[in-house]
């Protein structure tokens, strides 16, 4: 029968949990090889920009910089949005998959699973942030001074993880590959009401919806850098929505692993 | 058996002796519904044990808990000595699962890169695809792969960590007949080398052929636990069914060695130590037709074990198990 015996004392847990840059490259690898990620939340935004961007009055004066550079850093929220919203519904995704039960498995701790969702999420924000600061730079219209360029991208990376969080939420609740399909068309709703595609009238009838719902709040922080303004409700309504979509996903995702 | 050794090697590691599962009281309910209602059980490291027993019998309960996917209700599960989560963490057990745990856009070797990664210390990646017979498509997305080449990818990232305890669900599900072969024969080298494996299944000769030991299990309880021929043994004998309009069971119960009759609408069913006797009184003496002489296999002796508590599902089983 047995002529040896594999040696317990001698196994080692892995460090941090399991997280490491393998997979998380892996993870990134595969976000950028998936077309439909890369055209819907890399081009699409880059696009919207051109086609917003270059009205007559871009160049009239907003805060330090002009209006195209207030649609600059607006699309650079839609698209970090969009983009950290698909990386989080993936959570779900995989979920469905039995992918997290296989890596149940593994030494892999939750905690670090979702550290490295979160950081897979955010570089994909990040990138397309990027993308769209690249596409206002090649159209040359934007201007603002550099420190408020750089100000206003960070800013808004800082942002996106609310998305995230709204995407695993969304992921739990619709299963499987449905998630983008409602996180599409429901970020660009949530965009027109928030002023992120059209600037909103103050006081106006819109606007007294607009400042509840999720995409205002992120949006007036973005674009404080830029026009130096930032009214108490829009920092309450951000640190709100973002409370709330963290709660859900932690909510749904608690109620998940008790049947992984 | 593989105690005696795991005593004798006792002395080079302390854990060495330690039994690769051991389960004590456990108990496992889903609100209303007691899927383990009870189950001590202790398998010693090499051993290779199948769990058998129909659909909601608490196999995938039980192997959930051993996995530390779930907490037992009460009771204590001990995974190598260690609470189970912490055997996980330490690469010490593994385990295949029949469907899903892929992603269809990873290729077969960044899957397995991405699994070799969250272990601590594992096989090289490219030294598990040549063994197990995927290197020629390491490039190519699990989703463009067949169901045989999934299957083996599971393989392959379940021993990267070289784990002390594997624990495979109806692992040959789909595998043709040769492929079931050389998976058996691979399975119990590794055991041989002292990998424990728990291997739940549906195929009772597998059961029986592979096993060192089978336990089976019935509504959430280990209704018997031995080596495939104890088990047979347990009901020794063959069945005799014939067609016998109007039979008595209570005739037919005291005939020479039966201890089982069954009457189903015209057919009986006898299980008895001494067919011929049987079979000749029912041709002789009544007006029987149709008369048919089987072999006890494992089937018949998990039915015998669990007649007592008989419901529709186990008729079910009985009428399609002896037919």
């Amino acid at each position: 029968m047995s002529t040896s015996t594999i040696d317990v004392a001698a196994r080692r847990v892995p460090p941090f949990g399991g997280f490491n840059r393998t997979a998380l490259a892996i993870e990134l690898k595969r976000m950028l090889s998936n077309r439909r990620t890369v055209i819907f939340t890399l081009v699409f935004p880059a696009a919207m920009f051109f086609a917003f961007g270059t009205g007559s009055d871009t160049a009239r004066s907003v805060g330090d910089g002009n209006v195209s550079a207030y649609i600059l850093v607006s699309m650079g929220l839609y698209g970090a949005a969009l983009t950290a919203a698909a990386s989080g519904a993936m959570v779900a995704l995989e979920r469905s998959l039995g992918w997290s039960r296989q890596l149940r498995l593994t030494p892999l701790n939750p905690v670090a699973y979702i550290m490295m969702k979160a950081i897979v999420a955010l570089s994909m924000g990040a990138i397309a942030i990027v993308v769209v600061n690249l596409a206002g730079l090649v159209q040359g219209k934007p201007d603002m001074p550099g420190t408020t360029w750089v100000a206003s991208a960070l800013v808004t990376l800082a942002c996106t993880s609310t998305f995230a969080a709204l995407g695993v939420f969304v992921g739990y609740v619709v299963p499987g590959e449905n998630a983008m399909q409602i996180l599409g068309p429901g970020l660009a709703l949530l965009s027109f009401l928030g002023g992120v595609f059209i600037p909103l009238t103050h006081g106006s009838a819109i606007w007294h919806v607009a400042v509840f719902t999720p995409m205002y709040g992120v949006a007036e922080v973005a674009r404080a850098p830029l026009t130096g303004e930032l009214p108490w409700y829009a920092v309450v309504n951000a640190v709100v929505w973002l409370a709330v979509f963290v709660a859900g996903a932690a909510w749904r995702m608690t109620k998940d692993t008790a049947r992984v | 058996m593989t105690t005696a050794t795991a005593r004798q090697e006792a002395g080079r590691a302390a854990t060495a002796s330690q039994p690769a599962v051991d389960l004590a009281a456990v108990t496992k309910d889903f609100g209303s519904v007691h899927a383990v209602r009870g189950v001590d059980l202790r398998v010693e490291q090499g051993e290779v044990v199948a769990f058998l027993g129909p659909n909601g019998a608490g196999k995938t309960s039980t192997i959930d808990m051993v996995l530390g996917l779930s907490r037992p209700t009460s009771g204590r599960v001990e995974v190598l000595g260690l609470e189970p989560r912490h055997a996980v963490a330490h690469g010490l057990v593994a385990a295949v699962m029949q469907t899903g745990g892929l992603l269809k856009d990873l290729t077969v070797r960044d899957t397995l890169r991405y699994t070799a990664s969250l272990f601590a210390d594992t096989a090289p990646v490219d030294e598990v695809l040549e063994v197990s017979g995927i290197a020629s498509i390491a490039d190519r997305k699990v989703g463009k792969c067949s169901g045989g080449e999934q299957q083996r990818l599971r393989f392959a990232m379940a021993l990267l960590p070289d784990p002390a305890l594997l624990v495979l669900d109806e692992p040959t599900t789909g595998m043709d007949v040769e492929g079931r072969r050389s998976f058996w024969e691979a399975t119990r080298r590794d055991a041989d080398r002292g990998r424990t494996v728990l291997f739940a299944t549906h195929y009772l000769d597998e059961a029986d052929r592979y096993a060192d030991r089978v336990v089976l299990l019935s509504h959430g309880r280990v209704v018997a636990d031995g080596t495939g021929s104890e088990i047979k043994a347990l009901t020794a004998g063959r069945t005799v069914r014939a067609i016998l309009p109007g039979a008595d069971p209570a005739t037919l119960r005291a005939l020479p060695g039966v201890d089982g009759v069954e009457v189903l609408a015209e057919q009986v069913y006898l299980r008895t130590t001494d067919s011929d006797a049987v079979a000749r009184w029912l041709l002789t003496s009544t007006d029987a037709r149709d008369l048919e002489i089987t072999a006890n296999g494992l089937e018949e002796a998990f039915l015998s074990l669990t007649s007592d508590d008989r419901t529709d599902d186990a008729t079910d089983a009985v009428e399609g198990g002896l037919r």
